[in-house]
């Protein structure tokens, strides 16, 4: 019973056809997709802009607790945790000093006010944002809209974003964050060890046709809107006022704008 | 065949050996995993509201990719809502839309309960299949239960 080259071939081939046809009887005919007529779309409440952007009046930051209420409202909604030291600490909004937040050539002789206040920063939602060319699995990303969102699921915590990001607009999670928030908010998801943050300008907010939740609880020290609109309140501020912006040098764009000083803002 | 006796008895013994498991379990039933759908949020909706997002069919095949599409439509794409092919309206959201139904209080309190990690200890409905398929996705890494959990 031996067989020549030409019968094994023949019959190697017809098992292999065989092979092949059995996977698409067995798979082909399944469905693959989901229901095809679904479609997507958007909350009819949802507000839409193309460049948000925010402008923190520092004139409404005075006391201690300006600042704590923004960043709790913040903080406590997005199941930020809370490690209690700074190597680990994750924080989307908060208070530094004006030399860290405005670091650059500034004057020797600076209006002593402006020098020894506090300024709430938080990510700037660039324009032209390095930490979203910096990740290679574009986790984070730049919405149509002009924030700057982060795809958790995606996220491989390379943390090139961090090194990339001049602000210091992002933290890691070192740990399991679970333990560390105090009470749950189930409005967010959480994040997991291993996965970057930072503020999100509460997109899942203002796709319900909120506000963000900082801008709500800061008596109207933060007032946000779309730049590109030229009646919104943001716009008419950052036209007509005197307004900084963190390390604009950069070129980077920061859709961040602080009012200092200046008439009745002052 | 050269010592073809004791091959082939060989060959008796080593398939025997390989196929314990099978005549073992062979009659037994396996009882399947048990998939609970009257959770209070379920039951308290009129029933022509009781399906899914999608048809069950659709759902036990389908619900990876729907959960795939959702992710990157709410995430990347910034839309929150779903019109099913029977052109009803979802909110695109697993903790308050998915969990909303398939999870009760007990399930969602142990969820919220500062529970670290749950990793797939999580709601009993995606978890009596999972369990049971050894199928172990992260979602509850991060996710929570649905809204009402906090209350
Ligand atoms: S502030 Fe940092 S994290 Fe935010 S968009 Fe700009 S570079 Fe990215």
């Amino acid at each position: 019973m031996s067989i020549n080259r030409r019968q094994f071939l023949r019959r190697a081939g017809m098992l292999t056809a065989l092979g092949f046809g059995g996977a698409v009887a067995f798979t082909g005919f399944r469905k693959k997709e989901v229901a095809e007529a679904a479609e997507y779309s958007l909350k009819q409440k949802a507000v839409l802009a193309t460049r948000w952007a925010m402008v923190v009046d520092m004139s409404k930051f005075k006391t201690e607790d300006d600042f704590n209420r923004v960043t709790e409202a913040c903080h406590r909604l997005h199941n930020v945790p809370d490690f209690k030291n700074t190597k680990d600490e994750i924080k989307w909004i908060w208070k530094d000093d004006y030399h860290h937040s405005f670091a650059g050539g500034h004057n020797q002789y600076l209006d002593e006010h402006i020098v020894h206040s506090p300024f709430m920063v938080l990510c700037n939602h660039c324009e032209n944002p390095p930490c979203v060319k910096a990740c290679p699995t574009q986790a984070t990303f730049k919405r149509r809209d002009g924030i700057v969102a982060m795809d958790f699921h995606r996220c491989i915590g390379c943390r090139f974003c961090m090194a990339a990001c001049p602000f210091g607009a992002r933290s890691f999670n070192f740990k399991d964050p679970r333990p560390f928030i105090n009470e749950v908010s189930p409005e967010y998801p959480t994040r997991t060890a291993g996965v970057v943050e930072k503020c999100n300008f509460c997109y899942e907010r203002l796709a319900k046709g909120e506000q963000p939740a900082c801008v709500e609880k800061s008596n109207g020290g933060l007032i946000f809107g779309d730049l590109d609109n030229p009646n919104s309140e943001v716009r008419k501020i950052v036209s007509t006022k005197f307004t900084i912006r963190r390390k604009p040098e950069l070129g980077t764009q920061p859709c961040v704008y602080y009012l200092v000083g200046g008439d009745d803002h002052a | 065949m050269y010592k073809g006796g004791k091959i082939i008895a060989s060959l008796i013994i080593f398939v025997g050996l390989l196929t314990i498991p099978f005549f073992y379990n062979m009659g037994k039933v396996n009882a399947g995993p048990e998939i609970n759908l009257d959770t209070p949020a379920i039951l308290a909706l009129a029933p022509a509201d009781q399906q899914c997002v999608e048809s069950p069919e659709v759902m036990k095949a389908n619900h990876m990719q729907l959960l795939n599409q959702w992710r990157e439509a709410a995430v990347r794409d910034g839309q929150s809502v779903y019109i099913n092919s029977q052109g009803k309206s979802f909110e695109i959201s697993l903790q308050n839309t998915c969990l909303n139904c398939h999870s009760t209080e007990a399930e969602k309190a142990s969820v919220t309960g500062g529970m670290s990690n749950p990793a797939f200890g999580s709601t009993q409905f995606c978890a009596s299949c999972h369990d049971y398929n050894a199928v172990q996705p992260l979602c509850y890494t991060c996710h929570i239960g649905s809204k009402e959990a906090a209350k």
